[in-house]
């Protein structure tokens, strides 16, 4: 068991920033996701924790000692790759055994350890076979194994569902969950697929272009995005939104006779923010709307997918030549035909503000900051 | 199918001939392309192998004017029952221990050194192949100057300046008196370092295709590099390995350009190989054909057979 700290930590190659500096505190027993698109530095950054990778500068500390120029031998630390990184030429068992062979450890204990961990994972049956004969999931399974066998104090994840199909993926999910609340291990764990990352962490590192965008828990990172990328890439679709200009209490929308009212728990904060006339982008989820005939925003139906459980609507703000787009989720039974007009109106509660010139979001005054854990994001 | 009758129309009608030409069917190409392989297998080497067999139990000789006369199983007999001949075995098996081992040994060192990239390593590895493209004539004449008692260069590196205390490698003598086996190491070494490269070029393409990962997660399961060498580097470039060990061995039991030029065989029959006692019975003075092919089948025999072992232990890795 062990906390992870990151200080500073920053990655160059050649003239590219793959990693900007960052700071980090993962605590014992956490499961942390880092999530962004690919080329986001997320893998680089857990290379650096794991050792794999050097760090340009910065430091890294594990349980309060600095292993930043240590040997990855030296970190206690366990990495699950991707693509398994099983050996092919030995038997489960032997890969399995590896770690604990490496380290001379004694056959009747190793037995005791395999015995342990094969029971945890439930692959018993496979341990007399080759890597090479096994399905995608039991090969992570295994690659889990011999993660876990060591009795490491951190698990470092490395997009290990990203080589599995839809289905098994779900069930690896569920299983590597359950694997953490019986273990209770500290892990870091990479992944571009939000859901992933939703399902399994208590706290999710949202990265982009190098940089960390938000730390929170996956209810702060879809409610309350700190900035305009973390609102587009997280859900599916990601936030609606809509740029919109301050009027007082108001929000007008050029083009369009649609208003919106400020929640009152945004008029402070808004007015501090920005001069009235200024921009303003308003952000709603999809879920958040309400569709009623005597409601303040009025669009056209562009396309209705039915999802099964609900229809996601279309619905154009804009004009024909100018389309402004976003989505509304509506009623399985409600019919909204295409090209029929719609008035709709979003959750007060739901509602989030950004300054088109920063990015980022303007946080409310009554209810508390978004940042209030004990991590600190510096940029 | 207006495509496909137009086709036909025109193959079927007045067609030029340089048309029909193109058009050859799959069966016509397919005989273009395997009759003159198989009639020059068969001329040059389906014919000669069953004819030799043939002669191997007759008493032919390729000089006598005299047709081939039945003998059975004499010739094989004969042979078997030489101990000058088991002899010759006896030193090709020890050639053949000698030149492997030390190729397997030395190709596999090089082609670890060689695998780091440093600055240079291209040239270096293309130099360290030169031995192996040179022609086999090419390397017993140069040899045989090198470890000349006189003025070759062998001794001098070694440090031997005057020649009647030196050793005389391919004559077999130290300071004049006989060493028993020396011109036989003396042509083992010249094959050793004609062929190591060969070892080294398979090993360095098998230590090449190694992915790096498996070296991450054996750093991360916390192995000493020693034990990532033994249990995943030799492991993984052991089929190629086999590889080369396998041809190498068979070279080894074929082994006749090199030592007709360093030694033709002597001092005496100190590195009298059994190919090249197969070309003494065949052509050199004797003639005796029969025999000699009867020779040449035992050594085929010999060498199936070791290629068995080879081949069925690499079946095996491959299998689990």
């Amino acid at each position: 068991m062990a906390t992870i700290e990151l200080r500073d930590v920053e990655k160059i190659f050649g003239d590219n920033h793959a990693v900007k500096p960052m700071n980090l505190t993962i605590k014992d027993g956490e499961f942390i996701c880092l999530l962004g698109p690919s080329g986001c530095g997320k893998t680089t950054t857990l290379r650096m924790i794991s050792g794999l990778e050097a760090v340009t500068s910065g430091t890294i500390l594990l349980d309060g000692r600095n292993v930043t120029w240590r040997h990855p031998s030296d970190r206690d630390i366990a990495f699950v790759f991707q693509l398994y990184a099983l050996y092919p030429h030995m038997t489960v068992r032997d890969n399995i055994s590896f770690p604990l062979r490496a380290e001379g450890m004694k056959r009747e204990e190793i037995d005791i350890r395999i015995g342990e961990v094969v029971d945890i994972l439930r692959i018993h049956h496979l341990l007399k076979y080759k890597p090479g004969k096994l399905s995608g999931g039991d090969q992570q399974r295994v690659a889990l194994a011999r993660a876990l066998v060591r009795r490491p104090s951190a698990f470092l994840m490395d997009e290990p569902l990203g080589a599995l199909d839809a289905e098994l993926r779900e069930t690896m999910r569920a299983e590597i969950k359950a694997l953490h609340h019986a273990q209770n291990a500290t892990t870091v764990y990479v992944t571009h697929d939000q859901i992933e990352a939703m399902a399994l962490s208590d706290r999710i590192v949202v990265m982009s272009a190098a940089e960390v965008q938000q730390v929170g828990t996956p209810a702060e990172v879809y409610y309350e995005p700190a900035n305009l990328f973390v609102a587009r890439f997280i859900g599916s679709p990601g936030m609606n939104l809509i740029d919109g200009q301050l009027d007082g209490d108001l929000i007008r929308f050029p083009g369009n006779d649609s208003t919106m009212a400020v929640p009152a728990h945004f008029r402070v904060p808004l007015l501090a923010a920005l001069d009235k006339g200024d921009d303003v982008v308003v952000g709603f989820r999809p879920e958040a709307a309400a569709i009623s005939d005597d409601s303040t925003m009025a669009g056209e139906v562009y396309a209705v997918d039915m999802h099964g459980g609900y229809k996601l609507l279309h619905v154009n703000l804009g004009t024909a030549t100018d389309p402004v787009i976003v989505h509304l989720r509506a009623d399985r039974l409600a019919s909204h035909p295409m090209g029929s007009s719609l008035r709709f109106t979003a959750d007060p509660a739901m509602l989030r503000f950004f300054d088109p010139k920063t990015g980022r979001a303007i946080s409310p005054s009554e209810t508390a900051p978004v940042q209030t854990q004990p991590v600190e994001v510096t940029a | 199918m207006t495509a496909i009758s137009q086709a036909q129309k025109e193959s079927t009608g007045q067609v030029q001939p340089r048309r029909q030409r193109r058009e050859l069917s799959d069966r016509a190409i397919l005989n273009l392309f395997i009759w003159p392989t198989l009639i020059l297998l068969i001329a040059w080497n389906l014919f000669p192998l069953i004819y030799s067999l043939f002669l191997s139990f007759t008493d032919y000789s390729a000089i006598a004017n005299k047709a081939p006369t039945w003998v059975g199983f004499q010739n094989y007999a004969d042979i078997l029952s030489d101990p000058q001949m088991w002899k010759y075995f006896a030193t090709t098996g020890r050639y053949a221990l000698v030149t492997v081992g030390m190729q397997t040994i030395l190709g596999f060192s090089l082609a670890v050194l060689v695998q780091e990239k440093f600055k240079g390593s291209g040239l270096v590895t293309t130099l360290i192949l030169v031995p192996m493209m040179l022609s086999p004539v090419v390397v017993g004449m140069f040899w045989k100057l090198m470890y000349n008692p006189s003025f070759g260069y062998f001794n001098f590196l070694l440090g031997f300046r005057n020649p009647s205390t030196a050793p005389e490698m391919l004559a077999g003598r130290f300071a004049g008196q006989p060493v028993p086996n020396l011109a036989l190491w003396a042509v083992a070494l010249v094959d050793i370092w004609m062929w190591t490269p060969f070892v080294m070029l398979l090993v360095l393409s098998g230590l090449k295709a190694i992915p790096d990962y498996l070296y991450e997660a054996a750093v991360i399961d916390r192995a000493s590099s020693w034990f990532q060498f033994w249990r995943i580097t030799v492991p993984q470039v052991m089929p190629l390995l086999m590889i080369a060990i396998l041809f190498r061995t068979i070279e080894a039991f074929k082994s006749f350009d090199l030592v007709m030029g360093l030694t033709g065989g002597g001092p005496g029959d100190q590195t009298e190989l059994i190919a090249v006692n197969l070309y003494r019975q065949a052509f050199l003075g004797q003639w005796r054909t029969g025999r000699a092919s009867a020779l040449a089948y035992i050594i085929l025999i010999v060498i199936i057979a070791i290629s068995n072992l080879y081949i069925r232990y690499l079946n095996q890795a491959k299998e689990d």
